[in-house]
């Protein structure tokens, strides 16, 4: 019902414009003007929407601004951030002076110059002077944008730390797997043929370095202590995004590709300083990579260094997890046969030594 | 210049023996397969127009999902069937279909097809003062390759599977591998076949266009006498065939690994619980190729615009362009630069950093010229005595548009900000206004002023005002907020954000969004209407020269038969922006310089 009203409203909106449209134009003809012409109401109409749009538009997007600032990402909580927000408002404030400076002169002419009758344009065809003015000044101002960008570029896309923690998330569809280094700090090889139902990141078992690897559900860092990610896919493209640590980069299947960063707050701080008790970092997907793209959601909890420590080493690695159940293959195989319980909570093995 | 004036005469001659013939013209040959310049022009608008309205209908389906998730709407179910949008909500896949949908279309469709198909073949030869292409033959087939090209793309909406949804960027795998998503099964196959078409549709246009510009001018038609039209569609041609081709390399290589077990774009995949035979292939490698076409396609898309609006803002202020020369090279540049700064749509795609920070300083010295194109504009206006048709008003829209959307682009060309900024909103709000609904508005400008050529009838000036009105507070009021959800990290292509807190705040904005959008579609449906009741109905054309414009098109007889001018090419004496000068109105391009008297375009 209420849709067929809706139509109806539109449909004699419609009729109404249409004829008020066509009554104009016949006015027009009958009033013997030219038909290439714009009637002195018309353009003292259009004239003065121009002079409304632009104060109500610089006002709406002001108090745009203001109104939705609250609810902007917080501050970066990386080192880097604090250099790519820095960056942002640079620019923001060259290119603010140069949106509000073209855009009142454009409708202000608009508005003024507006077609008195007799009058012709003023013949102006070029200025060297001017030409050469807005040339080089716009080319000035790049410039500095450009050093100044590239410096931060570098620096954040720049080789890690060597003591940087290594860290590794692989996503697929539709989520991701993060893989710790362990206390070698080194993480083992994997390949993508050796991925299986109980090995779902393809990791060769073979390279020492992964014996002390291990697997975690929430992402965990250290305060303050530089990261390394190492980034991967297993089946089409994603994206590594963390918003609150200005940290985005593509995972991609066949080619290996990392980001570092070095968080400054812990989740706690950030709670205290957004005011707000639920506050969670997270990682998000920002490639789209299928029909549960925007589900891929992982949370990240930064502590301080004591707090990581104390949950990074009482983590038991996956490969001691594994020869565990490999030695208890048999009796595991037995208690199969005899159990009675269903075959997929048997896979979950508990170790039976930690590390 | 010899040689121009001798195959203008050719033409000519060749045109005026065939103009004898013009009469047994039959329905077929008329407005089906016809080989006259004009009438393809309105062939490429009306096909594209009827795509504008597919692929804005599509837009308002998913910002129906995004304002109102999970909310059921009959109509979405009536217009989509049960399968997509089953009791009326729309299904994620489909949600990716209708956006990889909606972007393909705008982008080829409507405002590569649709913008310099139209005014390429309108304009170019009435601007140079030609009879027609110079092959009308090639010039036909490449409007029924777009329309095969159509027809192809349209067959996908209707596969079991569904179209493309991959994005209109078709990033393998996901696009590569049937299991990944199941718009990349036969959908995807008939997306590459049609775009396929389509390169062969861009490609004997641009010929055609190219080789009328540089040989079919009329005597006295120098390069520097042309209207910014000629140049902007001229250099639009010449950037379309050196890079399209990169596309069609692209397409043809991702079907070999779609079809042929090739592994060009393909690595180390384990999906669907097994791992593929792919190795050795780089996806990224496929973003190098696709976006090689891929930015210059954004300046095939504006350049048209660009020489639509210097023209129209020229006529309507009364005043010459401003810096004509300027205009002309800043075009050049803007060309040139467009092939080097491709790989800023991947500075965070695993591209070497060091590669990346090449394409920064290359993307933001593209501004450079495009700021000298603004102030040129704005100054084109100063001191002017504007007469606000609606094509002018357009055109003035576009201006701002251009800067609005002209300026974040020198956020995101920073590859440091971009880090931040890639794939969210902001990026959506920045290539919406910059190409996307500035191009509209040159659009539009070139229709309002153009139609009384095309058919010898005006547009109604009341519905265009309204038309207009609408559609720049519209575009504003839906794009302007994304910057908003941008600064707040919202990711683009989110089918719905409950997931995610942070990006979950702005459920009133997007409303306030999809309304804006409705009410914007439903102020263009209204244009589609007055464009076809003045086909017909519109008030006619008495004056040769309406606007009173100097340029060539408007010497011809209201509605110019195929040949354009019934007698001899008019010669042409002097540049296209004579408004103003020595207390004279404008003066004609046909008007013999007075002794002494120095060429506008000389300088």
């Amino acid at each position: 019902m209420l849709s067929l009203l809706i139509v109806a409203v539109v449909v004699l909106m419609g009729i109404v414009i249409f004829q008020v449209a066509r009554t104009n134009e016949l006015m027009s003809v009958l009033k013997g003007e030219h038909e290439g012409d714009v009637s002195p109401i018309t353009t003292k109409i259009i004239a003065y929407f121009f002079l409304a749009f632009l104060v109500i538009g610089m006002a709406g997007v002001y108090f745009g601004y203001a109104f939705y600032k609250p609810k902007f990402l917080p501050a970066a909580s990386s080192e880097h951030g604090v250099q790519l927000d820095y960056m942002f408002n640079m620019t923001a404030v060259f290119t603010g002076i140069v949106f509000f400076i073209t855009h009142i002169l454009l409708f202000w002419f608009a508005f003024k110059y507006k077609s008195g009758k007799g009058n012709t344009g003023y013949y102006f065809p070029h200025s060297n002077k001017l030409e050469i003015i807005w040339t080089t000044v716009p080319a000035i101002v790049l410039t500095v944008l450009v050093i100044f960008g590239l410096k931060a570029w570098l620096k954040t896309t720049g080789p890690a730390p060597e003591e940087a923690m290594e860290v590794e998330a692989v996503a697929e569809q539709f989520k991701w797997n993060i893989r710790y280094s362990g206390a070698d700090g080194k993480l083992g090889k994997r390949k993508f043929d050796l991925i299986s139902a109980e090995n779902p990141l393809g990791i060769d078992w073979s390279d020492p370095n992964s014996h002390d690897d291990f697997f975690s559900d929430l992402i965990h860092l250290p305060v303050n202590k530089p990261v390394l990610f190492r980034l991967g896919a297993k089946d089409v493209l994603h994206a590594f995004y963390l918003p609150h640590f200005r940290v985005k980069m593509d995972c991609v299947p066949g080619i290996p590709t990392q980001f570092w960063f070095t968080p400054t707050q812990t989740t706690a701080e950030k709670q205290l300083e957004t005011n707000d008790a639920e506050f969670t970092y997270i990682l998000a997907c920002a490639e789209l990579c299928g029909q549960a793209h925007w589900t891929m959601r992982k949370d990240l909890v930064v502590e301080t260094d004591e707090e990581f420590q104390a949950w990074f080493t009482k983590q038991p690695s996956t490969y001691s997890a594994r020869k565990a159940a490999l030695e208890n293959k048999a009796a595991i195989e037995a208690q199969q046969f005899l159990d009675t319980l269903d075959n997929k909570e048997q896979k979950e093995v508990q170790p039976i030594s930690a590390r | 210049m010899a040689h121009a004036q001798h195959v203008a005469d050719d033409v000519h001659v060749h045109a005026h023996g065939h103009e004898e013939h013009e009469h047994h013209d039959t329905f077929i040959t008329k407005y089906i397969f016809s080989q006259d310049h004009k009438m393809i022009a309105k062939q490429f608008l009306i096909l594209g127009m009827l795509w504008a309205i597919v692929g804005a209908l599509f837009s308002v389906f998913f910002r129906l999902q995004l304002a109102y998730p999970g909310q059921s709407f009959p109509i979405m179910e009536q217009f989509l069937g049960s399968k997509w949008a089953p009791d009326g909500i729309l299904n994620p896949n489909y949600y990716y279909a209708l956006i990889t949908m909606h972007g393909t279309i705008l982008v080829f469709f409507v405002l590569t097809a649709g913008l310099s198909g139209t005014f390429a073949n309108f304009l170019i030869p009435l601007q140079i003062g030609a009879r027609d292409m110079a092959s009308p033959f090639m010039n036909m087939l490449s409007f029924w390759f777009f329309a095969l090209s159509s027809v192809v793309m349209l067959a996908s909406l209707f596969v079991e599977t569904g179209p493309a949804s991959g994005g209109w960027v078709i990033y393998p795998p996901l696009s590569a591998l049937p299991q990944a998503a199941p718009g990349s099964g036969l959908g995807m196959d008939l997306w590459l076949i049609s775009i396929a078409f389509f390169i062969i549709s861009v490609a004997l246009g641009g010929l055609n266009y190219v080789s009328t510009v540089i040989n079919m001018r009329t005597k006295g038609m120098t390069f520097f006498r042309m209207p910014l039209t000629i140049w902007a569609l001229f250099f639009t041609a010449v950037v379309g065939l050196l890079s399209f081709p990169v596309l069609f390399a692209a397409a043809v290589l991702l079907i070999f690994d779609r079809t042929l077990g090739t592994s060009f774009f393909l690595s180390d995949i384990f999906i669907g619980g097994e791992a593929l035979g792919y190795s050795g292939g780089s996806p990224i490698l496929f973003q190098h190729l696709f976006w090689f076409l891929g930015h210059p396609e954004v300046y095939i898309i504006i350049l048209p615009a660009f020489g639509l609006v210097s023209e129209v803002l020229s006529v309507n202020a009364r005043k010459p362009v401003f810096g004509y020369r300027a205009m002309v090279y800043s075009i050049m540049a803007i060309v040139v630069l467009s092939f080097i700064v491709w790989a800023h749509h991947m500075f965070v795609s695993g591209l070497n950093p060091f590669v990346a920070s090449i394409f920064v300083l290359f993307t933001l010295l593209i501004a450079v010229p495009s700021a000298v194109k603004v102030f040129n504009w704005i100054t084109t206006l100063w001191r002017g005595n504007l007469r606000l048709t609606v094509a002018m008003c357009f055109a003035i829209g576009f201006v701002s548009l251009f800067i609005s959307g002209g300026l974040t682009g020198i956020f995101l060309g920073n590859s440091a900000i971009d880090i931040q900024l890639h794939d969210t909103y902001y990026v959506v709000a920045h290539f919406h206004i910059v190409m996307g609904v500035a191009a509209f508005f040159g659009m539009f400008a070139g229709i309002y002023h153009w139609f009384p050529k095309m058919y010898g009838r005006f547009m109604n000036s009341t519905l265009g005002y309204i038309h207009f009105v609408i559609t720049l507070v519209g575009s504003y009021m839906i794009f302007w907020p994304m910057h908003y959800l941008g600064m707040t990290g919202v990711p683009r292509r989110y089918y719905a954000f409950e997931i995610f807190p942070q990006f979950d705040q702005y459920a009133d904005l997007n409303k306030l969004i999809t309304i804006f959008a409705i009410i914007t579609f439903m102020a263009q449906l209204m244009f589609v209407f007055n464009f076809f009741y003045s086909i017909f109905k519109g008030r006619k054309v008495t004056d040769e020269n309406p606007w009173k414009a100097t340029t060539l098109e408007w010497t011809t007889p209201i509605e110019p038969g195929h040949g354009n001018w019934p007698g001899n090419i008019p010669d042409v004496h002097r540049w296209s922006y004579d408004y103003g000068k020595d207390g004279r109105d404008f003066i004609p391009q046909t008007e013999p310089l007075k002794a002494g008297e120095k060429d506008g375009g000389e300088h």
